[in-house]
Formats: structure tokens, C-alpha cells, sequence
């Protein structure tokens, strides 16, 4: 179980959470949806330490984690895919790969399994990671966060400026992780995909969680409203 | 014609050690943006390290590496962690003005301790020796000083292209923030980095040190030969960091073979002309 505890987040003397709690079980998918700025990307950076809060702000199954780093953060088996991919321009995709393996933990996931599921992806492993179209990179960049071997894995924006061929792709790899007993969380600009492929929802507002509950159950309605603040 | 090809011969050892002095400073250019100006004066520090060594322990340049390289290491760690790291990323400015600092301090340290005089290292009868080869005679220690200064840099190209420890040097160069979250500790890492870099000092420091008579004040010039190494060669590019050097040593032999004090005024030369030519440095980038 891992959960934020009504955690406010700064960026310096802007605020971006308001007292937010969220949490997510082992193996669920939760979808955050809100719109551009709401404090989804926030919520996500302070779950792996990129953004600082108090102790006890982050719980992870009983233990505050709160304010530790990134790389102790995936130690313990939560990883993020950062918004945009960010792969390592000067790496090769093998090499991306190689480099979070090597420092992540040990578990099914691993490179050859990858190049197996995806045999495309073996086919560029030797091409630098920027020379890729962007659904391309959006798999190495899940797969660099999945060798990890994470019980978590936060997924940002995965499916930004990709064509639908490529997001069903991005969404196929998810899926897979997710059979293996993966926890993830989604945050999604579509809101229709992000309910269709989640168990529950957060609707997050200017940094408030404004609607939560199970997916199936979602109005659309009343997500709207959420979403827009009206 | 004899002459000329003695001096290129020369001007190629002198420029492998220069190349040596800038390897460092191509290391923490290129993998944590930051141009550290108290490099020449770290050079002469391991220089007077390894003197005060063998006056301890009354034994040659070369064996007081086995304590000078470790002590460097964790100079170099200590240093980056308690003190570079609070600038690295912040901008050009804050690590220019902090290690510009550092190199006032340092020079002030040295002049306190160890008195203005200069000093060399002596390395016995191996400084004088040397061969003839087709009539070009060739110094012992200058060949030595080449070898290694090629060792070290074949090394080092290669932990960058082919090992963990170059992969998460090229993250953490490329995106900091992102290579957190693939588990590289940049900080951490940044201390390793900085302890390799005043390691590869303390070698080109004993060569240095045997080679020229040194003194406190001797930091900014070799700062200056490291860093015409690293721009010509262009940033970030290892083996062009070598070439850098190694032109600028062929150019201060030549000059001074025209006129003695021309030395590193040519050196300079080159260096200028160079640049007005190819200002992104003779090689860009072209090895990762």
C-alpha cells in the first residue's frame, strides 16, 4: 500500500498541493485525470522524491518515506516514467535499458525478456535513443522504468503526442505489466482511456483532489465538472 | 630537417602531459558542466604532495603514487561533496566564481607551508636517460610520461563508452534529474567523478613535477595549457582533449626552437588561430 498523507508540495514559494492525500494498492490501477497544471505531474515527482515533502507525507506499506530521493525511492520499488520520455540522448536504447537494470532491483522483468515481447525494439537497441519516433521512445522509456523490476510504477502522460496506433502499443506494454501483478498509476489527458483502463480515479483541481471513486461507477457529468472546475 | 623532426617528436611527449592536465578538466566539463578554475593549482597540489612523500619516506617519485593517487582520490571526494556540490547546476557562474576562490586559497595554502622557492622532483638517473633513434635522440622520461598519459586516456574512453560507471556519467550529463530516477545518485556521483579527476592529477603531477621545477603560483598557467587542450580538442570529447594537447605542445617547441622565450606564446598562437578557424573545437562531439 502506498499513500500520501494531506500533503502539501512547493515549487519554492508557489504551491502547487493543498493538503492532498491519494493512495493506491498493490496491483490496482489508479487514473489521476485533471487538467494542464492541476498538480498531477506534482503529485507523482513527490510520490519518487523529486519533489520534497515532510516524513510521514509519503507512506509506503506502513513506513514514512517521505522527503527520501529518487534512487532510494526505486530501491524500494516504486519508479516513474517522467512526462516527455526523457530518454539519455547520449545513450543507446540497449544502453538506457542496461543502466536502469543494472541499478534497479532484480524480479521478471529483464532486458531480454523485453526484446523478446517487443522484437522491434531489438531491432533499434543499437540506435541512439533520440533517433526514434516518439511511440518508439515512449516504450523504451516504460521499458527502462519496468527493468527496475517496481511494485509501482507512476506513468506520465504516456500517451501525449503519439498517433493511436502508437498509443495502443504503449497501452499493450502496460497491460502486460499489469498481468505480471504491477501497481499503476496513470495520469492521462484522456479522460475516457484513463477511466477505461483504471479500477479507480482521482480527480485532481488546482492541487485538491476535487472527485475520486471507482471508475466503472464515474459520471461523466460530474468528471467534467471536476475536471473544468465549473 | 633532423632538427624538425626531434622537436615534433618532443612537442608530441610534452603534449601527451598537457593533454594529461586536461583530461580532468574535459571530465568535470563534460560530465558535470562545471569549469573548476582551481585545476592548475591541484596539479601543483598532488606535486607538492608527492614531495613532501618521498622526503617522509625517502623513497622515488613513482612509488609515492601508491599514496599520493588514493590521497587524491579522497581529496577529490571530499571536495566535491562538502563543497562543489552546492554549485554544480547552478548555473555558469556560482562554479567559476566558488572554484576561482579555491584557487586563491589554495595558493595562499601552498605559499604558507611550503615557502615561495620552487621545487622539482627528483627521479634519479631515469630523468636523464634516453635513446637514439635514427639519429633523433628520445628522452626516457618523456616516453614514459606519453605511455601513460595514452594508458590513461584509452582507460578512460573506455569506462565512458563500455562500462555502467561511463553509461551513468553520460545520463547524468545529458539530464541529471532524470537519471535520479533511473537510481543514479548524482551527487554521489559527482564525488566519484571529482576523485577519479584529482587521481588522474596526481599522475600528471609527478610527470610534471620531475619534468619542470615547480611553485605555488605554478597553478594558473597549467590551467591554461589544460583548458586550450579541452577547448581545441572541443568540450566534452575525449580523445580530442588528447589531440588539443597534443598541438599545443608541438606549437611551444616549435616556438621555442625559434626563440627560446616564444614557447608558449606559440602555443597560444595556435590556440587562437585555431579557434577564429573552428570555433566548436577541431573535434565536435564526434565520441560520445
Amino acid at each position: 500500500m502506498l499513500s500520501i498523507e494531506s500533503v502539501d508540495a512547493y515549487y519554492g514559494l508557489f504551491q502547487a498541493l493543498f493538503g492532498l492525500s491519494f493512495s493506491i494498492s498493490p496491483g490496482e490501477t489508479v487514473a489521476l485525470i485533471g487538467s494542464n497544471g492541476a498538480g498531477k505531474s506534482t503529485l507523482l515527482k513527490t510520490i519518487v522524491g523529486a519533489v520534497r515533502v515532510r516524513r510521514d507525507g509519503v507512506r509506503l506499506d506502513g513506513r514514512d518515506v517521505g522527503g527520501d530521493t529518487e534512487p532510494q525511492q526505486l530501491a524500494r520499488g516504486i519508479a516513474l516514467v517522467p512526462e516527455g520520455r526523457r530518454l539519455f540522448g547520449s545513450l543507446t536504447v540497449l544502453e538506457n535499458l542496461q543502466l536502469a537494470a543494472r541499478n534497479g532491483r532484480a524480479g521478471p522483468w529483464t532486458i531480454p525478456r523485453l526484446m523478446q515481447e517487443f522484437p522491434v525494439m531489438k531491432e533499434f537497441q543499437h540506435r541512439p535513443s533520440t533517433a526514434l519516433s516518439g511511440g518508439q521512445q515512449q516504450l523504451v522509456a516504460i521499458s527502462r522504468a519496468l527493468v527496475c523490476n517496481p511494485n509501482y510504477l507512476l506513468c506520465d502522460e504516456i500517451s501525449l503526442g503519439l498517433s493511436p496506433l502508437a498509443v495502443n502499443d504503449v497501452y499493450g506494454l502496460l497491460s502486460r505489466a499489469r498481468g505480471d501483478g504491477l501497481a499503476v498509476v496513470l495520469v492521462e489527458q484522456n479522460v475516457t482511456r484513463a477511466l477505461a483502463e483504471s479500477g479507480r480515479f482521482y480527480c485532481i483541481q488546482k492541487g485538491r483532489v476535487a472527485l475520486s471513486g471507482k471508475s466503472a461507477d464515474a459520471d461523466h457529468a460530474a468528471v467534467a465538472q471536476a475536471y473544468f472546475g465549473m | 630537417m633532423l632538427i624538425a623532426l626531434e622537436t615534433l617528436i618532443g612537442g608530441l611527449m610534452l603534449g601527451a602531459l598537457y593533454a594529461l592536465f586536461g583530461l580532468g578538466l574535459s571530465l568535470s566539463l563534460g560530465v558535470m558542466r562545471m569549469i573548476n578554475i582551481a585545476h592548475g593549482d591541484l596539479i601543483v597540489l598532488g606535486a607538492y604532495l608527492c614531495s613532501v612523500v618521498m622526503q617522509m619516506f625517502g623513497i622515488g617519485p613513482f612509488l609515492s603514487l601508491m599514496l599520493v593517487v588514493p590521497l587524491m582520490f579522497v581529496i577529490g571526494m571530499l571536495l566535491q561533496s562538502l563543497l562543489l556540490n552546492r554549485v554544480v547546476g547552478q548555473g555558469t557562474l556560482s562554479p567559476l566564481l566558488l572554484t576561482f576562490g579555491l584557487s586563491i586559497v589554495l595558493q595562499n595554502f601552498l605559499q604558507e607551508t611550503f615557502s615561495a622557492d620552487t621545487r622539482s622532483l627528483q627521479a634519479g638517473d631515469i630523468a636523464l636517460r634516453g635513446f637514439d633513434l635514427g639519429g633523433v635522440s628520445i628522452g626516457l622520461l618523456p616516453l614514459l610520461s606519453t605511455v601513460v598519459s595514452v594508458i590513461i586516456f584509452a582507460g578512460t574512453s573506455w569506462l565512458i563508452n563500455g562500462s555502467h560507471l561511463g553509461r551513468q556519467a553520460r545520463a547524468v550529463a545529458d539530464d541529471p534529474a532524470t537519471a535520479r530516477l533511473v537510481g543514479v545518485d548524482d551527487r554521489n556521483f559527482y564525488a566519484l567523478i571529482t576523485g577519479f579527476i584529482l587521481a588522474v592529477i596526481a599522475m600528471a603531477a609527478v610527470l610534471y613535477g620531475i619534468r619542470t621545477p615547480f611553485a605555488p603560483t605554478s597553478g594558473p598557467e597549467r590551467l591554461l595549457y589544460s583548458f586550450e587542450a579541452v577547448v581545441l580538442g572541443g568540450l566534452g570529447n575525449i580523445w580530442g582533449t588528447f589531440i588539443g594537447g597534443v598541438v599545443i605542445g608541438v606549437a611551444q617547441l616549435f616556438g621555442a626552437k625559434i626563440s627560446s622565450g616564444l614557447g608558449p606564446f606559440f602555443g597560444h598562437l595556435v590556440f587562437l588561430v585555431a579557434l577564429l578557424a573552428r570555433p566548436e573545437g577541431l573535434f565536435r562531439r564526434i565520441q560520445r
